[in-house]
């Protein structure tokens, strides 16, 4: 690396009013950390991570569902973390462990259901036209990802539907091979799946989706006629 | 929401890796205000005032765990029966194959052995390590290491010959009740049945399955594999209404929503081939992992792609729009 020409320390030079840092790599010998800024921004344009304003097409109630959903996982992920505070046998034996067992339970129920009704809003709204396929099929295996996750959280019960549901699924996993590796009867593997190793690949393509959604903005209406057709209408040859 | 001034703004996007050429960009549309931040506020708020009043008004099902005392104690003759099964080879987990065993190849995805090819990962031999384990470990009791001590000396196909005779017999018992068994050749399986049983009505039979055989016991591989190879649990969950034919996985207990996002894996089990296969769990799956792939790739699939302009309630989401911007 290309020793820094700042004058102090842990501080950063203005770029001189010629530069122009998009263009830097670090095969140019500039900063690393300057070239990781510039991919971030590049990314998700300064102003449109947060924007004050929407295309005015932008007017349906069906857009709150993604925003209630976020919500709802947020509040999965805090019911979450206190019942791991508490414990794995706290919710069977307080009151206070229970209720905020129940309170899980309903965050999930909801989580799901503004989910649900979200994926299908896109998918009515072909909401992958305009190279905002990416933003589809991460949004659908966050789908799938949540599924999972939801799933080994009703392993982890140690209750009678723990017993159950698992007695009842390591067969389907098994007949594929999964349940070699994934053994449903064993709730330990199944809590550390739960409360680490789901929840984080889920919130990094939660992140990957959000920023997706950013970047490529609200998709346009199908079928404007002021507007050039969109690549749906061209691959049916319209 | 109205439709306010609008605002046009040029892109910050551009080339294509943004968007189609033929793809009108949302950045190149007017655009009225919108506050994110408060919307996710107001959204947080809500769901979190949702969820409590959804947990306060109807809490959350926590049914017990079958144990194994609470087993012996409803259904004693089902333990009797679970023993002789795991000692003949009769029993589910006995002859389930891999992950377990090799006592069967497992099911099939058409000319797939997916579950033969991931192997035995989870080595369970039923009736050593559910029922002869277990008694080997209680101390000071003669009569059950003389008992053990036949069985042990015993050729395999002898083992097996009393241990299905015996099973063959308890079916054949009123209610399959072992006091009423006829007379046969059984060897020492009544006995060890017996105190099978004993074992699990002291309490003593849940540690001593520990899969890891330490102090923690955090795995209940051989719990679960024993218990449901019984017909006690799947009685339990049957009065539940939550058997397999029922929707079983689900459902969970009590008047709860369970996991309603997985109506369809389950909807495939209630239906013909499925409900009758016996590779019903890997056709499933594998129906399941197809129209999975074809959610995830309906962009590109002809035909699926086209559904949101043939049934157009897109109209719907952007009357608004359309009012003032008639469609092609």
């Amino acid at each position: 690396m290309t020793p820094p020409t700042t004058p102090v320390a842990g501080t950063t030079q203005p770029p001189a009013t010629d530069e122009k840092p998009a263009s830097r790599t670090p095969g140019s010998g500039d900063s690393w950390t300057r070239w990781v800024r510039t991919r971030i921004v590049n990314t998700v344009p300064e102003g449109e991570a947060l924007p004050d304003r929407q295309p005015v097409y932008v007017s349906s109630w069906v857009y709150i569902f993604g925003v209630l959903t976020l919500a709802a996982l947020a509040v999965v992920v805090v019911t979450g973390c206190v019942l791991a505070i508490g414990g794995t046998t706290w919710w069977h034996v307080a009151s206070l462990g229970h209720f905020v067992n129940s309170l899980h339970l309903w965050s999930v129920e909801l989580f799901f259901a503004f989910m649900v009704i979200h994926l299908w809003g896109q998918f009515w709204m072909a909401a992958w036209r305009g190279n905002r396929t990416l933003t589809w099929m991460t949004g659908v295996v966050a789908f799938l990802g949540s599924i999972g996750t939801a799933f080994t959280g009703y392993l982890s019960q140690s209750n009678f539907d723990s017993q159950w549901i698992s007695t009842q699924a390591k067969d389907g996993l098994n007949s594929v091979g999964i349940g070699a590796f994934f053994n449903v009867l064993d709730p330990g593997q199944m809590l550390l799946w739960h409360v680490i190793l789901l929840p984080i690949v889920l919130g990094v393509i939660v992140v990957l989706h959000v920023v997706l959604v950013r970047r490529h903005g609200v998709v346009p209406p199908l079928d404007l006629v002021d507007r050039v057709p969109d690549d749906l209408a061209r691959s049916e040859g319209r | 929401m109205g439709m306010t001034a609008t605002l046009s703004r040029t892109t910050s996007h551009g080339g294509a890796s943004h968007g189609s050429a033929q793809t009108p960009d949302s950045h190149d549309f007017p655009t009225r205000p919108y506050d994110l931040v408060k919307e996710f506020v107001i959204a947080l708020v809500v769901v979190a005032l949702l969820t409590i009043g959804l947990a306060a008004a109807f809490s959350s099902p926590d049914e017990k765990a079958v144990t194994m005392t609470t087993w012996a104690a409803a259904a004693p003759s089902d333990v009797i029966a679970t023993a002789a099964g795991e000692l003949a080879g009769t029993t589910t987990s006995a002859g389930y194959g891999p992950p377990y065993n090799s006592a069967a190849d497992g099911q099939k995805l058409g000319p797939f052995s997916l579950q033969k090819w991931a192997g035995v990962r989870i080595p369970v031999d039923s009736a050593n390590d559910l029922v002869l384990a277990p008694l080997r470990m209680v101390p000071g009791d003669s009569g059950l290491t003389a008992t053990l001590a036949t069985w042990d000396a015993a050729p395999a196909d002898t083992q097996t010959a009393w241990a299905t005779a015996y099973v063959t017999a308890l079916a054949a018992a009123p209610d399959g009740d072992p006091t009423k068994v006829a007379k046969g050749t059984y060897g020492p399986v009544p006995q060890i049945a017996s105190r099978f049983l004993s074992l699990a009505q002291s309490g003593g039979l849940e540690g001593a399955l520990t899969q890891s055989g330490t102090f923690y016991g955090s795995d209940a591989t051989r719990s679960l594999l024993l218990l449901a190879d019984g017909a006690f649990l799947e009685d339990q969950a049957r009065a539940r209404s939550l058997g397999g034919d029922q929707w079983g996985m689900m459902n969970e207990t009590g008047n709860y929503p369970g996991q309603p996002w997985m109506w369809l894996y389950t909807f495939w089990y209630q239906v013909p081939p499925f409900a009758t296969s016996d590779n019903a769990d890997a056709q499933v799956w594998g129906l399941m992992m197809l129209l999975t792939l074809a959610l995830l790739l309906a962009p590109f699939i002809p035909g699926v792609r086209s559904l949101p302009r043939l049934i157009p309630i897109h109209r719907l989401v952007w009357r608004d729009y359309y009012r003032d911007h008639p469609r092609q």
